[in-house]
């Protein structure tokens, strides 16, 4: 159709009506959820993890990651009696087809989930130079990847490697804590698909929620503590060679 | 009063000018929601949570599929989600006539979580499955739901017939 002066003279109005939505983005997707009553993290007991690789599964179809590309992964420790500080680690394809059996199995063998830690002083989101990346008000760091520019600043900011940048886009992109899931009162697609509880989310702004009996009586740790991320993915029965 | 007032005058108003304009353009070219909560546009945490959701969760699957819920309260299975092995299901869970899940191959699925491994929590059931049935589907003797074969509510017989000849038969 061909516009005529008349024609865009006729259209203006219903532009400008329309202007508001456009400024407005996309509606909240969850009504009731309230950003300020939530802080969320995860718990995860590696003494119950198995490296089954369903997490690893869960997140590439929940979250359409691209392939060999991971925003959670499992990394499986090998610590022989004599090298205690070298532990041999791997992670063939991120533990999503599972582990084959090891050759050695003399001294310690264990798997270690790892995803994004969301600090609560995450150094990711202080290097972003156009604010693409921030803590949302309930302690997920996200992505806007409508604002990214792909300098890969942030890639190389994360002390755990949990950041890369989608060939697809060009932009980077890590785990939300399945922000579009837990907003709508669901758990993430790696805590639901655990078959052994290993991965459990939780909620640190809900007095109800059983992490705070957990932390009380358990030794937990976080991942690289001396770098002071106020990391908030809580690891129990982590080995000490775990990096 | 000043010598050559006109300099300042004009001087001021191309300040005046470039002022109105980076306020002007400021105000386009920034989203309205930049700031709303920090140095971030607030709208994006909007539409990240707009995503759709591919794993309906386990309490989506129990408000339909009762019979299988009181199944697995019976073994040890009753912990393990339905998605963990069935698959993402949402699809079906909003339209469950026209999208169906597809039919497992438990001798893959089972092997995923129970094949001996070194690396496992030792209290955890595990079999190296070459050695333990040689060939058969897990489910030809278990069944997924209530893994555990008890033998006295079953035929007895039968159960351990096919237990001994699926060992034999690696052999």
């Amino acid at each position: 159709m061909e516009i005529t002066r008349r024609r865009l003279l006729m259209l203006l109005p219903a532009a400008a009506m329309a202007w508001k939505f456009v400024l407005a983005g996309t509606p909240e997707a969850s009504p009731n959820y309230k950003l300020t009553e939530h802080w969320w993290s995860m718990l995860i007991d590696i003494p119950k993890c198995i490296g089954c690789g369903s997490c690893v599964r869960a997140c590439a179809e929940e979250n359409d990651v691209p392939e060999s590309y991971f925003r959670t992964w499992i990394e499986r420790y090998h610590v022989t009696d004599w090298h205690i500080e070298k532990p041999e680690v791997e992670s063939p394809d991120g533990g999503k087809q599972g582990f084959p059996p090891h050759a050695d199995d003399n001294g310690k063998n264990f798997f270690v989930p790892k995803l994004c830690n969301h600090c609560a002083d995450s150094p990711c989101t202080q290097v972003c130079p156009v604010g693409a990346t921030f803590i949302s008000p309930d302690g997920v760091v996200l992505v806007d990847k409508s604002y990214c520019l792909g300098c890969r600043y942030c890639i190389q900011a994360c002390p755990y490697g949990c950041r890369f940048l989608n060939p697809k886009t060009n932009t980077a992109e890590k785990c939300t804590l399945c922000y579009h899931r837990i907003t709508k009162g669901l758990t993430t697609a790696c805590c639901e698909v655990c078959p052994t509880g290993a991965r459990q989310l939780a909620d640190l702004k809900n007095p109800k929620d059983p992490i705070h009996e957990f932390l009380r009586t358990h030794a937990v740790q976080v991942l690289k503590p001396h770098m002071a991320t106020g990391a908030k993915v809580f690891y129990n029965g982590m080995d000490g060679s775990v990096r | 009063m000043f010598k050559d007032i006109e300099h300042l005058v004009r001087l001021a108003a191309v300040i005046a000018i470039a002022l109105v304009a980076f306020i002007i353009l400021r105000a386009a070219v920034v989203p309205h929601s930049f700031g709303q909560y920090g140095h971030y546009r607030g709208t994006a945490i909007g539409e990240i949570a707009a995503r759709p959701i591919a794993f309906a969760g386990h309490d989506t699957c129990e408000a339909c599929h009762t019979e299988v819920v009181d199944q697995k309260k019976l073994g040890k299975h009753v912990v393990v989600a339905c998605e963990a092995c069935h698959g993402a299901l949402a699809k079906h869970a909003d339209d469950p006539g026209s999208v169906q899940p597809a039919k497992l191959d438990t001798a893959v699925v089972c092997a995923r979580c129970h094949e001996a491994n070194a690396a496992k929590p030792t209290g955890f059931p595990q079999v190296a499955t070459a050695d333990h049935s040689g060939g058969p589907a897990c489910d030809t003797c278990h069944q997924p739901h209530r893994p555990k074969i008890e033998t006295e509510k079953t035929e007895p017989a039968k159960a351990e017939t096919g237990k001994k000849t699926a060992t034999e038969g690696k052999k």
